[in-house]
């Protein structure tokens, strides 16, 4: 059977042109797909149930087993973590918020090793953006920094951006000028018309020459983060002479010494380039649904990542309540790790700290995280096992479709049981009273 | 050497990073890239593994030649191996700094560590 | 359940201020009733509230809580057995939007404008806000397909855009902002007036608004067409306001209705050639609304202190967001709508806040029929919806309004008239503006009065209407306001003295209008080119899908056979 306009559960494109092939239940062949979401969308080797670590070797259990040590874990806990997210649907963050709530623990995702920073930049200067939409049909200036789609977002210059065809570009890539940054070539900026190598952890620095150049202040040094005057006085032209220009940014930004203050500095870029024409920025947001926990974070605490609900309600400061820090700190006493692998993208030294405390997995797939936790619950995947909401890195949201049957439960119905099992543990624990 | 140590996504560790305990993986994000003078300067034609250290932590990884590179820049798809070299510092935003790491860069015979044994040392607790 | 002997302003039912029991049974108001007795003696009964149009849900409010955690450390209230943590002050969490609303005896709330592409994020939010009955009106007013058809004269086709446009996005009406500048926008220009020529579609803002006029009627939408005005908040644009009204007098409502509803007439009734000279027109508009008869407004009045500008006028958030130096959020829509967000703060000694303070009072008490006035603050744009009280008061008190007077710029009393306005609303006129009218502007026959057949949503206020001087005790009437006695839903007591006792999730209206079959497949064409070329999703994946509205009241407006026009 034939499944059309499938949406890629990978990456931050969202793809929705996918065609896939279900035959014995299992997805045969995939089109249109970039070798990232075909890979996902083939699947690999799955946990086969869940597992319960006794005497340090994972043992053989039953869902409610696991759902009912889950729980534990999180009850005994004072300061439980519950991270990840980003790649799972945002029925299943929902049921993350009411269990974080329950718990009182920190919800965080995976945007504060990823676009934290861009968040943070966000708070300082709002973010001036449109959906992928207005590029493709209006950009005839693209500027990518710091960022990498030819291997990370493979599909975005055929569908939103370099190469693609729109209502007011009709040439297509011959009508666009493509600008790429960074501190080295890449596969993305051999399809550029103009490379600039920047020195690493010079970003803010080039931006704000860039910001001068642009307001009409021709007063600066003759190299700026390695990158000659000249080129940057051609640059600024070359943004201030767009018709509507978009600047993508990335990992390169956000990683980068400086991290916040980078995006800060570019979102202001790109705010006065709109003193003289037309000009959008977009954060190239990595996972496929990382942009929709932000969002269901915001509209349920009012912030959008690394929220402590250990007072009750929400609390929220990146630097003391993301994953990372209270790791560090050794303030997190168990974790929750669900749609991410902390233990693969987290500094070492991080890591050490998960390890030494209990972590409860849920996933489809074994990976190093699984090597650290206590609890393992593998779980049907999002967007192909079971449906649900994804919201793209331009902020538009769509329903991820179920192609086949599972035996798995959802990310959903296991958040769901879990909470379930602690309510009914607290309950037990108080002496059956009601809450 | 002395060098910068950037990470970051690439095609192949995507494609591997659902199927993280198999060889895809383990070669997709075991490799640092250097520029081709680094390279040939570390003596690495011979396909030996590089060794990278800081204060962080150290890697041995396998090793090769990008002219996409500057001089002094060395990049490690993102992944277990990049990380060792990372510090847990967040500078105060929750977000640690991947890109820019500082690091000593040199030729080694050390071999590469698959992943459940470059996870070995700090499984050890949890498997206690 | 029977409310008894309450002090009832029903003003739909001619009832003001009679002592009456009101009968509950099954969620509805009925003739009789047995059950539990709530005592009102004396107290003031009205209707649950109606709030036609308010910013709740979506991507513009969520954007402003995201670029504004400050707000949200305002406002915080922990997790109680009932509620979910709230927080936020103009931006407040979708939780905090449904306790807050109901606290103050408010039961129905509209989201005032929603882009159909858009709109899945909207009722993902809106199904996250508690107890109220919910709408969303859907953006048209800067769409290709709109302006293609209205190029082409094509009314019946634009009118079956607009009933497929409604399904897609489950909206409830036809919401039209800056007409033709959000296209322009897309280029990073604005349109100048209402025959400014939009470029690369050749029709002008006059055409737009009278074609989805024609369309709105031809479908019989229960709503008619909610505009927000070319040129909003710039000195002088009253004329434009005016303008705009003239288009549309010939134009026949095909229900008992207005044609056109102004949104937050306040920020359309300048006058003044710049912020220098700035001054108050609202006693022409007042004077326009008093003539005619095609058209209603809400006030979308000014609170003193913090706001977050959220709108669909992109162009006038860039303004906004260069005068006050502040952050600007920026969302252009493709093939649809633009939209901005800036968070601001509406000074008590700045003049031209004062003015505009004044206009939302003047315009509300120099237009004789309240019918015609509904009570907002175009929430959070003028100020949170949580200061309702305050502008209910203001209203009611000219001793207060002068005590506020007395506290702002010495300047802004020769800028406007609200200094010498005697009017003093009375309980009956605040009943319309908060209740009767807003249900009634809206098409919603079963809200907003308290005859048999109507939902059961009723307030009961702490306060006595036949022992207290709203215009002495203006700070006592205030406090009863902000928390209502008894808040009851649907038959169901919510809210009591400030108390959320149960937090239900209350009904999204959406309207499913029908078109003639060949006109329908003549849009189908359209959209599939839209689709194949300039879209970048998918047009299966496009519309909204059941699974967002789980709790749904489908209007579905009588259908017109295929040879019926409406001039």
């Amino acid at each position: 059977m034939i499944q059309e306009d499938v949406i890629c559960s990978f990456c931050g494109c969202l793809c929705d042109d996918i065609t896939a092939e279900v035959e014995a239940g299992a997805v045969s062949r995939v089109r249109h797909a970039c070798r990232l979401g075909a890979s996902k969308m083939m699947g690999h080797d799955r946990i086969k149930g869940p597992m319960i670590r006794e005497d340090g070797t994972l043992v053989e259990a039953s869902y409610q087993e696991a759902y009912d040590r889950a729980a534990q874990i999180l009850l005994a806990a004072r300061r439980p973590l519950l991270y990840g997210w980003a790649s799972t649907v945002c029925e299943a963050q929902e049921k993350g918020v009411l269990l974080a709530e329950e718990v009182g623990g920190v919800m965080d995702s995976t945007a504060t090793v990823c676009h934290g920073p861009s968040v943070i930049g966000i708070e300082e200067k709002g973010l001036a953006s449109s959906t992928l939409g207005q590029v493709k049909n209006r950009a005839d200036t693209i500027v990518f920094w710091g960022c990498n789609p030819a291997e990370a977002h493979p599909r975005h210059s055929l569908r939103y951006s370099s190469n693609v065809v729109g209502r007011f570009t009709p040439l297509g890539r011959a009508g666009r000028k493509i600008v790429v940054v960074d501190i080295r070539e890449t596969r993305t900026s051999k399809n550029a018309d103009k490379l600039v190598l920047i020195e690493p952890g010079s970003d803010y620095e080039v931006i704000s020459a860039l910001r001068m150049l642009v307001s009409g202040k021709a007063v600066i040094p003759e190299r700026v983060g390695g990158v000659d005057k000249a080129d940057l006085v051609a640059l600024a032209e070359i943004l201030k002479r767009a018709k509507f220009g978009a600047f993508f940014f990335g990992l390169g930004i956000t990683h980068s010494r400086g991290r916040y203050k980078n995006v800060d500095n570019a979102l202001s870029l790109v705010a006065e380039l709109n003193s003289y024409t037309k000009f959008v920025v977009m954060p190239m947001r990595g996972h496929y649904n990382v942009a929709g926990i932000g969002q269901v974070l915001a509209w349920s605490s009012g912030f959008p990542m690394s929220v402590d609900f250990a007072r009750g309600m929400p609390y929220f400061n990146p630097g003391e309540t993301a994953a990372c820090d209270l790791l560090a700190r050794q303030d997190a006493d168990a974790a929750l790790i669900i749609a991410a692998d902390p233990a693969s993208n987290f500094p070492r030294s991080t890591v050490q700290a998960l390890a030494r405390i209990p972590v409860i997995q849920i996933d489809p797939y074994e990976n190093p995280t699984t090597l650290l936790s206590k609890v393992v619950i593998p779980s049907a995947i999002a967007g192909i096992e079971a449906a649900g909401t994804a919201y793209r890195m331009d902020g538009l949201a769509l329903r991820m479709k179920k192609l086949i049957d599972s035996p798995y439960p959802s990310d959903e119905e296991i958040i769901g049981q879990i909470l379930e099992s602690v309510k009914r543990q607290r309950e037990m624990s108080a002496g059956g009273a009601a809450r | 050497m002395k060098a910068i140590m950037i990470s970051g996504r690439t095609l192949a560790q995507g494609v591997a990073c659902e199927n993280k305990m198999s060889a895809d993986f383990l070669a997709a994000t075991s490799v640092c890239s250097l520029s081709q003078g680094d390279y040939q300067q570390l003596g690495l034609l011979e396909g030996k593994n590089v060794l990278l250290k800081n204060g962080f932590g150290q890697a041995v990884l396998s090793a090769r030649s990008d002219p996409g590179l500057p001089a002094g820049v060395v990049f490690i798809p993102m992944g277990p191996w990049a990380n060792a070299l990372v510090g847990s510092d967040t500078g105060g935003c929750g977000t640690p700094q991947f890109k820019g790491v500082e690091v000593e860069v040199e030729a080694t015979e050390a071999p590469v560590l698959g992943v459940r044994d470059l996870f070995r040392d700090i499984t050890k607790g949890v498997e206690a | 359940m029977i409310v008894k002997g309450g002090t009832v302003y029903d003003p739909a039912n001619g009832i003001f201020g009679e002592e009456m029991d009101i009968c509950i049974e099954g969620g509805r108001i009925t003739e009789k009733a047995a059950g539990e007795e709530i005592d009102a003696k004396g107290l003031l009964v009205m209707p649950g509230g109606v709030d036609a149009h308010s910013h709740i849900a979506g991507k513009k409010v969520n954007t402003g809580r995201i670029m504004s955690p400050g707000d949200s450390r305002s406002g915080v209230e922990p997790r109680t057995a009932v509620c979910r943590p709230s927080t936020g002050y103009t931006v407040p969490n979708c939780y905090a939007m449904g306790y807050r609303y109901a606290r103050m005896g408010y039961t129905t709330v509209f989201e005032a404008a929603t882009p159909i592409i858009d709109a899945r994020h909207t009722h993902e939010e809106l199904k996250e806000i508690p107890i109220l009955d919910k709408g969303a009106l859907t953006l048209f007013g800067n769409n290709w397909e709109v302006m293609e058809c209205v190029h082409d004269r094509d009314i019946p086709k634009l009118a079956a855009y607009v009933a497929w446009g409604l399904q897609a996005a489950r909206g409830y009406g036809v919401k039209i902002v800056n007409p033709g500048g959000g296209e322009a926008w897309g280029f990073g220009t604005n349109v100048k007036g209402v025959h400014d020529p939009v470029p690369n579609f050749d029709v002008t803002p006059a055409e737009i608004i009278r074609g989805l006029a024609q369309a709105n009627e031809m479908l019989r939408l229960p709503h008619s067409i909610h505009l927000h005005f070319n040129n909003l908040g710039k000195p002088g644009n009253y004329s434009t306001a005016l303008e705009t009204l003239e288009l549309l007098k010939d134009i026949k409502p095909s229900r008992r209705r207005q044609v056109v509803h102004v949104a937050h007439m306040q920020f359309s009734s300048y006058g003044g050639t710049s912020w220098k000279d700035f001054e108050s027109r609202a006693p022409d508009i007042a004077d326009y609304f008093n003539k005619s008869s095609h058209a209603t407004m809400d006030m979308g009045q000014v609170i003193f202190g913090n706001a977050t500008t959220m709108t669909a006028d992109a162009p006038l958030e860039y303004a906004n967001a260069r005068i006050a130096h502040a952050k600007w959020s920026n969302y252009d829509i493709e093939l649809e709508e633009s939209s901005g967000v800036v968070p601001w703060v509406y000074g008590r000694k700045m003049l031209v806040n004062d003015v505009q303070w004044a206009i939302g009072l003047e315009l509300a008490l120099l237009t004789k029929d309240p019918w015609k006035v509904l009570l907002t603050t175009d929430h959070p744009n003028g100020g949170p919806f949580v200061n309702y009280p305050e502008v209910i008061t203001l209203l009611m008190s000219r001793p207060k309004r002068e005590a506020e007077i007395a506290t702002q710029h010495e300047m802004a009393p020769k800028r406007s008239t609200i200094a010498t306005i005697d009017r003093e609303m009375d309980w009956g006129e605040v009943a319309v503006m908060t209740r009767a009218a807003p249900a009634r502007v809206l098409g919603l026959a079963e809200k907003g009065h308290l005859g048999p057949g109507a939902d059961a949503d009723i307030t009961i206020y702490d306060l006595k209407p036949n022992e207290v001087d709203p215009s002495v005790d203006h700070a006592l009437v205030k406090k009863a306001l902000a928390a209502a006695k008894y808040t009851i839903k649907g038959g169901a007591v919510v809210a009591k003295e400030g108390e959320i006792l149960q937090a239900p999730l209350g009904r999204t209206y959406w309207v499913q209008a029908e078109v003639p079959a060949a006109d329908a497949q003549r849009l189908m064409v359209d959209l599939q080119e839209k689709f194949d070329r300039y879209y970048s999703i998918q047009l299966s994946n496009y519309m909204v899908q059941d699974a967002y509205v789980a709790n749904p009241v489908v209007i579905r407006p009588p259908a017109r056979e295929a040879a019926k026009e409406v001039a």
